[in-house]
């Protein structure tokens, strides 16, 4: 078994009254991506600045490479990072500052040299050594960071919410830049965001931060497909949660009565009869139907370019979403006031307490 | 109809502006007019123009050994004024010091404080120790007169620099120490100059404090001007006003210079 990069046991940070990080435990892979998402005051941005040294935890261990750093600090830990605002030195060329943590490491100037363009070419910046920050553009300056951040090839690396200031395609077309430079470097990432689809797509594995806590901790596609609490079900993507009560279980599913309907669910954890509930299911796995099911009436259908929302009233008076690709939306199907029912296979379903 | 008002108010503005301006500049024109008199008296206008009160500044001994003292008080003073301060600042700004909002309020009092009070408290604690009438005494109360106005701009540089460039210093590696020096140092500089060439200015026409702490033999500039402008009056005063004025004048330009400067190279 190859050791962990990193392993965070125990981790707490309060500020006063106020408890920021209660317990965190995590064990990062070799070049493996794990990304911290969670809502704002989660804990996540604050375990990513335990980890770089800028805060000291209140208690727990921190080890990079099996040796204890939580008491070093952070000039003395062999990690790189990223800050939200790039935090690039305004008095220094970009050639300056790439080379910074290198003159620090006191490595020769022929060496700094190759290593900074080298760097730079990673990032596609060679011919802009010569230029202060300020003349850079925010892509451009986010670059600069990436490359003085990894330029000495550090066990890790952290990023705090990188791509936070850039517009959406500028992001995008970052998130691929980044996990271009992850795979040829074969860097060990940690990655702080709030926007899930960021998370979905760059990570190995995700923890779900909620109230100083991981909520959960996997692959995108565990947790969307499984989420193992309500709070994960409904920070990533949308989910429809429908009330009920259960009515029997048996070998990990069960049947719960939803609104006088019976349907049928995936039960994570034991679940008492008679309980209350809430079933979710994610709107593309919600079925609009003509036949048998939970009956309701179509109110609307939104138009979202490359797929529709249909809103679907149920019996409780809450609306509920049922998302379809564009051609499946076309091809037939009933138009608004119409009385539709809603119904999914098991599988796509999950039994929550209520 | 409200561009017409606007417009009305922005020329009353302008006028306003133009009156207070004179204001404050009339009598520094006319004491610069009255230094190059022909007159041997302080009359104004001068029947004649002349170079004869500067010839008469660089040779009198009273006038030469008084520039030479404050020059001497000067430049030890500012310079210990802006190290102190500047490490003051670091330490109230940067440091997570309890009671850092009352250290700094103290450590700005000599500016807040009726300066007669800080010259008095300093002679008697000076009688003690024997240094009143020393350059030491002078030294040492100017820095005290002109910390503040070292604090005052180094600690405002200090707010508007971005924290993060120091921890992402750290990151990369660079020691407190060498972190200060590659980072910090450089775009702090600006204002530690400014609040230099603050001290500077503020030592070399400060008054009060050197007439309590001053004797005859150990004299600055600023207390020679004010036992000569009680005595004989002549247009030598009107000369050395004049070589002040010029001297601070030069300061403000090389400070805006630094600030402008220090505004380009900046963070966002």
């Amino acid at each position: 078994m190859t050791q962990p990069v990193l392993e965070l046991s125990g981790i707490r940070k309060s500020y006063g009254t106020h408890v920021a990080v209660e317990t965190v435990d995590l064990s990062l892979d070799p070049e493996e991506f794990v990304t911290f998402l969670g809502p704002s005051g989660s804990g996540k941005t604050t375990t990513l600045m335990m980890v770089a040294g800028l805060q000291q935890p209140d208690g727990g261990t921190i080890r990079l490479g099996g040796a204890p750093i939580e008491r070093l600090p952070p000039y003395r830990r062999d990690i790189g990072m990223v800050f939200q605002h790039y935090a690039l030195f305004p008095h220094m060329s970009v050639r300056k500052n790439v080379a910074f943590p290198l003159e620090m490491r006191g490595m020769t100037r022929p060496v700094i040299q190759r290593q900074v363009a080298d760097a730079l070419e990673l990032v596609g910046l060679s011919d802009y050594g010569h230029r202060l920050p300020r003349e850079l553009s925010g892509g451009q300056q986010q670059r600069v960071a990436l490359a003085r951040a990894m330029v000495y090839r550090p066990a890790l690396l952290l990023m705090d919410e990188p791509l936070g200031a850039l517009d959406k395609k500028l992001r995008e077309q970052m998130q691929r830049e980044i996990k271009r430079v992850h795979r040829e470097r074969r860097i060990s990432v940690l990655y702080v965001t709030h926007d899930q689809e960021e998370a979905l797509t760059m990570s190995d594995r995700i923890a779900v931060f909620n109230r100083g806590r991981i909520e959960q901790i996997g692959t995108p596609s565990e947790l969307y497909e499984r989420p193992a609490t309500r709070f994960v079900a409904d920070f990533l993507g949308d989910t429809n949660f429908f009330p009920g009560i259960v009515r029997a279980s048996f070998d990990g599913y069960c049947h719960v009565d939803v609104m006088g309907c019976p349907v049928e669910a995936m039960a994570p954890a034991s679940v008492a009869t008679g309980a209350q509930v809430v079933v979710a299911v994610r709107p593309e796995r919600v079925r609009l139907q003509s036949g048998p099911g939970l009956d309701g009436r179509l109110i609307e259908i939104i138009y979202l370019g490359a797929s529709r929302r249909s809103v679907v009233r149920l019996a409780d008076g809450g609306d509920y979403f049922v998302l379809q690709p564009a051609g499946a939306a076309e091809a037939e199907g009933p138009s608004p006031g119409a009385a539709v029912s809603l119904g999914w296979d098991r599988q796509h379903a999950t039994v929550f307490p209520g | 109809m409200t561009g017409d008002g606007m417009d009305l108010w922005r020329r009353l503005r302008g006028l306003v502006c133009t009156l207070v301006a004179l204001y404050l500049i009339a009598p520094l024109v006319i004491v610069v007019i009255i230094s190059f008199s022909a007159a041997s008296f302080l009359q104004f206008p001068p029947p004649g123009l002349s170079l004869r009160w500067y010839v008469n500044l660089f040779h009198d001994p009273a006038w030469t050994d008084s520039l030479a003292v404050s020059v001497q008080i000067l430049i030890p003073s500012a310079t210990l004024a802006t190290l102190l301060g500047t490490a003051a600042s670091y330490a109230l700004v940067r440091g997570r010091i309890p009671g850092a909002q009352i250290l700094g309020a103290a450590l700005m009092l000599p500016i807040i404080v009726p300066a007669i009070i800080t010259a008095a408290a300093l002679f008697g604690v000076y009688r003690g120790l024997g240094l009143n009438g020393t350059l030491t005494g002078l030294i040492i109360g100017h820095v005290v007169i002109t910390m503040p106005y070292v604090v005052a701009t180094v600690s405002s540089g200090l707010r508007t620099m971005d924290p993060r460039l120091e921890d992402a210093a750290s990151t990369l590696g660079a020691p407190p120490l060498a972190a200060f020096r590659r980072v910090t140092l450089p775009l702090l500089l600006p204002a530690i100059l400014s609040g230099l060439l603050f001290a500077a200015v503020a030592s070399f026409d400060e008054l009060i404090v050197s007439l309590f702490v001053s004797t005859a033999r150990v004299r600055p500039v600023a207390v020679q001007m004010w036992s000569n402008i009680r005595g004989d009056v002549d247009p030598t005063i009107a000369a050395i006003a004049s070589l002040c004025f010029a001297f601070a004048f030069l300061a403000l330009l090389a400070e805006g210079f630094l600030r402008r400067r220090s505004g380009t190279e900046g963070q966002r």
